[in-house]
């Protein structure tokens, strides 16, 4: 793992775009790894653009800042790209990971990025076929954990488990596995 | 024993005060409160604390039943943040001088106008000579920590003052990091039992509080009050000592980073000096002698410790989150205290002060950098060209 890794994530209120940062964390945590998880601090609405951000590291993080220059990005609705600059200040190495039915082709000519790595995914499909819902940041979590490679997929749907077992019904939490193994497997790069 | 949790620095507060178990928590939840009073509102719904809540009608009520109930001799906790904070002030006195051992946690948020709900310490500055002990905390862990040792420094029979914990609004209030949970046994023995010197409930030995005091004995119990402040330094070193052993940490009056063999430092609290700590492993990278030194402490402010530390300096830089306005060439207060503090011990160190963050101004690593390379060619010239910068602000 790299000494310090910057995300960003973009979605809309009630996306559970937090919860995605918060979960990403705990998964972590539980690596022995160090983390920071934040939202930008603004009022959250539901269904208004927002962005959330992780840190991840081996070593303590100290550093307080906002994140300027992020390593990943993660857009969790399809719906921002061309209406939110989603690859502001990402790294020329950086890596995109998008929820849509595009082709990563097709992300790169609507986003201008046109180095480091686009990773496409339609989340939202999968999300809808497996829990009945268009909530991505599960399926998201699995695009992101084959994108990065920073975490097993196992590692992450065992997280899922301890997470979501205390707060939603059995059924849920193996339809929430499945859209984030789903996603990891579907993914497209290029 | 310890586990480690991810949490908020609002949690880690509700944490610490679950396992503290306080007899009296008054608080007000509206905003800009913090997110601790709701974790604690939950921990008293589900029968973890043996806490009376008492949920008042303003901020203002929140410290007066604090003050109420530390009187009869509970051990009694609270929270605030910015313009809660502000409409405590006239009770905020009275704790102190009641000499009320209450522990707060503070979220650091600015004040009004214009309405603003983010972070900068002009909230605790405000309060800076009203008597409480002050503390600050860099992240989650350190809020936690300092809670714990809060109330043990408050209530030493040597001292008997309010403390008031700080952490940076929404830095890490609202932010998430990992944090070491220490078993609510091993919090529980360090905290011990609160033994109330002078309780109103002890009705077989009557007394009073906080009545008439004219010019027949006011001064002298300002002097007391300002008897128990010097005795806090040596208490909270002690309790820190004994906190260090325990739950193997590093607390002193101040942390300092790289600062040894620095040439240059900058001296700021909370949040910010984990930035700059960023900051100095780059430039140490460079080869370049700079360092960093993290008040902990700041009331009792330890003039003496602060000076010992920064007197081998070529030039310091105050990173001050509030401004004094009026007060001379309308520095920051931490900058302020430490040219006095500089003068009086006769240390001629050329120093400058850097006014940053107000209203939740982001403070990046390469502002934090300007301010070290400034300092750099302080340190060549030996002059200080301009004493107070207001960092990344439009003029």
């Amino acid at each position: 793992m790299r000494d310090l890794t910057e995300i960003r994530w973009h979605g809309r209120g009630g996306q559970g775009v937090v919860t995605a940062g918060k979960l990403l964390a705990e998964t972590a945590m539980a690596a022995g790894q160090y983390f920071q998880a934040f939202p930008d601090y603004g009022p959250e609405r539901m269904g208004a653009p927002i962005r959330a951000y992780t840190r991840l590291s081996p070593r303590p993080i100290t550093i307080h800042s906002q994140i300027e220059n992020p390593d990943v990005v993660l857009v969790l609705d399809p719906t921002l790209l061309g209406t939110v600059p989603v690859t502001e200040g990402l790294k020329e190495d950086g890596i995109l990971v998008v929820n849509t039915s595009m082709t990563p082709a097709e992300v790169r000519r609507v986003t201008g990025f046109n180095t480091g790595k686009v990773f496409t995914v339609d989340a939202s499909h999968i999300a809808i076929e497996e829990m009945g819902r268009d909530i991505t940041n599960t399926p998201m979590l699995g695009a992101f954990a084959r994108a990065t490679g920073l975490f097993d997929i196992q590692e992450l749907s065992e997280q899922l488990r301890a997470w979501f077992g205390r707060r939603i019904t059995q059924e849920m939490v193996e339809a929430n596995i499945r859209a984030l193994r789903r996603a990891a497997e579907e993914i497209q790069e290029g | 024993m310890s586990r480690f949790e991810a949490l908020t620095g609002d949690n880690a507060v509700a944490m610490a005060m679950r396992q503290v178990n306080p007899d009296v928590v008054a608080a007000y939840p509206i905003t800009p409160q913090t997110e601790t009073v709701e974790f604690f509102a939950e921990y008293v719904a589900d029968g973890l604390v043996n806490t009376e809540f008492i949920c008042v009608e303003s901020e203002h009520s929140a410290m007066s039943a604090c003050v109420g109930a530390s009187a009869a001799g509970a051990r009694v906790m609270t929270a605030t943040s910015s313009q809660g904070l502000a409409l405590m002030w006239e009770i905020v006195y009275i704790a102190a001088s009641n000499r009320c051992p209450i522990v707060m946690s503070l979220v650091n948020r600015a004040l009004s106008a214009p309405i603003n709900i983010h972070c900068d310490h002009s909230d605790i500055m405000g309060m800076r000579d009203s008597g409480w002990i002050v503390l600050f905390s860099e992240n989650a862990q350190e809020a936690y920590d300092n809670i714990i040792q809060a109330v043990r420094i408050g209530e030493h029979p040597d001292v008997l003052l309010p403390v008031v914990v700080c952490q940076d609004g929404f830095v890490t209030s609202h932010g998430m990091e990992r944090v070491e949970v220490f078993d609510d046994e091993a919090v529980k023995e360090f905290v011990g039992t609160y033994k109330p010197r002078y309780p109103l409930l002890d009705i077989e030995h009557p007394k009073t509080l906080g009545a008439l005091d004219f010019y027949d004995y006011y001064y002298e119990h300002k002097r007391q009050q300002v008897q128990a402040m010097e005795n806090a330094t040596g208490v909270i070193l002690a309790v820190a000592e004994e906190f260090n052993r325990k739950f193997n940490r590093n607390y002193g009056l101040f942390e300092t980073y790289c600062l040894d063999d620095a040439e240059v430092a900058i001296v700021v609290a909370n949040s910010t000096a984990g930035t700059a700590k960023v900051v100095v492993d780059r430039l140490r990278g460079e080869g370049l002698k700079v360092g960093l030194l993290k008040p902990r402490v700041f009331r009792p402010f330890p003039a003496r410790e602060l000076v010992e530390a920064l007197k081998h300096l070529k030039a310091i830089a105050v990173m001050d989150r509030s401004i004094s306005f009026g007060a001379m060439n309308n520095a920051g207060p931490l900058f302020l205290e430490l040219v006095a503090a500089l003068a009086l011990h006769g240390v001629r160190v050329p120093i400058a002060d850097y006014v940053f963050g107000l209203g939740g101004r982001d403070i990046l690593p390469r502002e934090i950098e300007s301010v070290y390379r400034d300092l750099l060619r302080v340190a060549e010239s030996g002059r200080v060209e301009r004493l107070v910068t207001y960092l990344s602000v439009r003029e």
